[in-house]
């Protein structure tokens, strides 16, 4: 039988807050709201190679824009995303364009 | 200065205080290096159970941290297995096989390190968990999704016949879902597959009408005289009921009967024979009982599940519990919002509130005061047909809760192949976002 104490694990008290680099509130909100499209377009918008919902990552941000503020206002014909880009104002669905222009393919 | 930087400056002082000999230490297999290995300053979070929320938010603070914290993720099986999609394994439409996806890339691209063990108890004022081998797991935040816990004694009879194999629940995909499938491929033709569902709420609200479906669908093609008997304690199909019943009566007019306001009171494994409060007994060949569920058994245990004794408080901004500080539950555990499904991707949805939340805290940020949050939910009527139910949730503040977005989401219009494509891609999409 291995040493008990040996494995005992002691908490880890933080020393400090977390330092990171390039990092602000404001960024983590904007990935934490493009993280919710990551369900069926893939963690940072990198869809599955044979999928058949299109990747986010890397497509330009005024398409991205376009094609989210078309879906809400039913101008573009889907079976789910006209009913999910519903539920985000447009300052959101233009965070979302940014944000995924910016994430490599 | 904020309450948060001064909580932890506290604890910087009580590190200094107690001379700065904590031990950051790694697992059982670096513990020859237990020492060396002591990285002061770089907090710990901790997760409990691997499923859609465990697996999510494991994954999620490495990403949302950039890789500053670690990451503990403790589970027991080597293996996750999806429930959604399970119920095509039921049918025979697909294989456990094609639902199970190794913990094993948690660890090589994010550096989750992956414990399989469970846990035998929460020490929240230490902030330790205790692992059922013996080893204590210090933590600087916990993130618990422990799932669902069966509530067998609601029905009397249920826990000797479950734990005989005679009547089965497969609520949790795995060796169950294949047990099951076994009895549902030796019903003979003419025979009667009875399910049971409890009042809501209960994990998937509508799991157990696509079950329905798609085992009318295996019996319509094999064994055309054998029947699909629905018992539903609710008064009416809790989720997708229009589309649910177009189908029944279209599709399964001869084959699927559906009986609302059927509450199980008992069960009697020897004459396969189901009890309610107010109608007559009725037997069938196979029985699938779903009990009344309640937060998985840790939850229950340390006293996260504080709603009823039976789901877990959270304040909805952080996911973080309202029994413990530093510890946030996650997934179908927690006391839903107004319009929240307990559904695989709403868990996965919690993991990235409550990970950005944690990551946040550690930082000595404020909190994102406006999370959101999506669920898609897909279930088959057959073996490739699908409809849908989508909905958008925004967090409320005036109310502390998250409320649908007036004007979003919806259901689809008719079932159809397209869905079933696009429902085999959210799968795939959303196991390799919690675990790849």
């Amino acid at each position: 039988m291995p040493t008990r104490s040996l494995l005992i694990l002691l908490p880890a008290l933080l020393a400090a807050p977390l330092a990171l680099a390039q990092a602000d509130p404001g960024a983590l909100a904007q990935r934490a709201l493009a993280a919710t499209c990551a369900n069926c377009h893939g963690t940072d918008g990198r869809a599955l190679p044979d999928s058949v919902v299109p990747g986010l990552a890397g497509q330009s941000a005024p398409y991205l824009a376009d094609a989210l503020k078309a879906y809400k206002r039913g101008e573009r014909q889907a079976t789910v995303m006209h009913q999910i880009a519903k539920g985000y104002s447009d300052a959101q669905l233009d965070a979302l364009a940014t944000y995924f222009a910016t994430r490599p393919r | 200065m904020t309450t948060l930087q001064r909580h932890h400056l506290n604890r910087r002082r009580l590190l200094a205080a107690a001379g700065a000999s904590t031990l950051g230490v790694t697992l059982a297999t670096s513990l020859a290096g237990c020492a060396s290995s002591a990285l002061p300053g770089r907090a710990r979070v901790v997760v409990l159970g691997g499923g859609y929320g465990g697996a999510t938010a494991a994954k999620y603070v490495r990403l949302f941290s950039q890789n500053t914290l670690d990451v503990l993720l403790i589970e027991p099986n080597a293996a996750f297995v999806s429930c959604p999609i399970s119920n095509l394994v039921l049918s025979g439409h697909r294989t456990l096989a094609e639902l199970t996806v190794p913990y094993s890339s948690l660890e090589k691209n994010h550096g989750v390190r992956h414990v399989r063990d469970t846990v035998a108890r929460i020490d929240p004022v230490a902030r330790k968990v205790v692992l059922a081998s013996g080893p204590e797991i210090g933590y600087d935040k916990l993130i618990v999704s422990p799932g669902i816990d069966l509530n067998f004694d609601a029905i009397e009879g249920l826990r000797a016949a479950s734990a005989a194999g005679s009547i089965l629940q497969a609520w949790k995909a795995g060796p169950e879902t294949t047990a099951l499938r076994r009895q549902i491929e030796a019903l003979p033709d003419g025979g009667v597959f009875a399910i049971t569902l409890p009042e809501a709420p209960y994990r998937c609200p509508p799991g157990p009408y696509e079950r329905a479906s798609v085992v009318a669908a295996y019996f319509k093609a094999t064994k055309p005289r054998a029947k699909v008997l629905v018992l539903d304690a609710n008064p009416d199909v809790t989720s997708k009921a229009g589309l649910f019943k177009k189908v029944w009566a279209e599709q399964y007019g001869g084959t699927l009967e559906y009986r609302p306001n059927h509450k199980l009171v008992g069960v009697d494994a020897a004459s396969r024979t189901l009890r309610f409060d107010l109608h007559d007994p009725i037997q069938a060949d196979v029985l699938n009982v779903l009990p009344p569920m309640r937060a998985g058994t840790i939850a229950l245990q340390s006293g996260l599940a504080n709603v009823g004794g039976r789901w877990a408080g959270i304040d909805y901004l952080s996911f973080e519990s309202t029994a413990h500080r530093d510890i946030h539950v996650i997934g179908d555990a927690i006391q839903l919002a107004p319009g929240m499904p307990k559904s695989g991707h709403m868990a996965n949805n919690h993991a990235k509130v409550a990970a950005a939340a944690v990551v946040s805290r550690l930082a000595g940020w404020d909190l994102n005061p406006a999370p959101v949050l999506t669920n898609t939910c897909y279930s088959f009527v057959d073996g490739q047909r699908v409809v849908h139910v989508a909905s958008v949730h925004e967090y409320v503040a005036a109310e502390k809760t998250y409320k649908p977005v007036a004007g979003s989401g919806g259901l689809s219009t008719a079932p159809s192949e397209q869905e079933g494509r696009y429902a085999w891609n959210w799968a795939r999409t959303i196991w390799s976002d919690a675990l790849a």
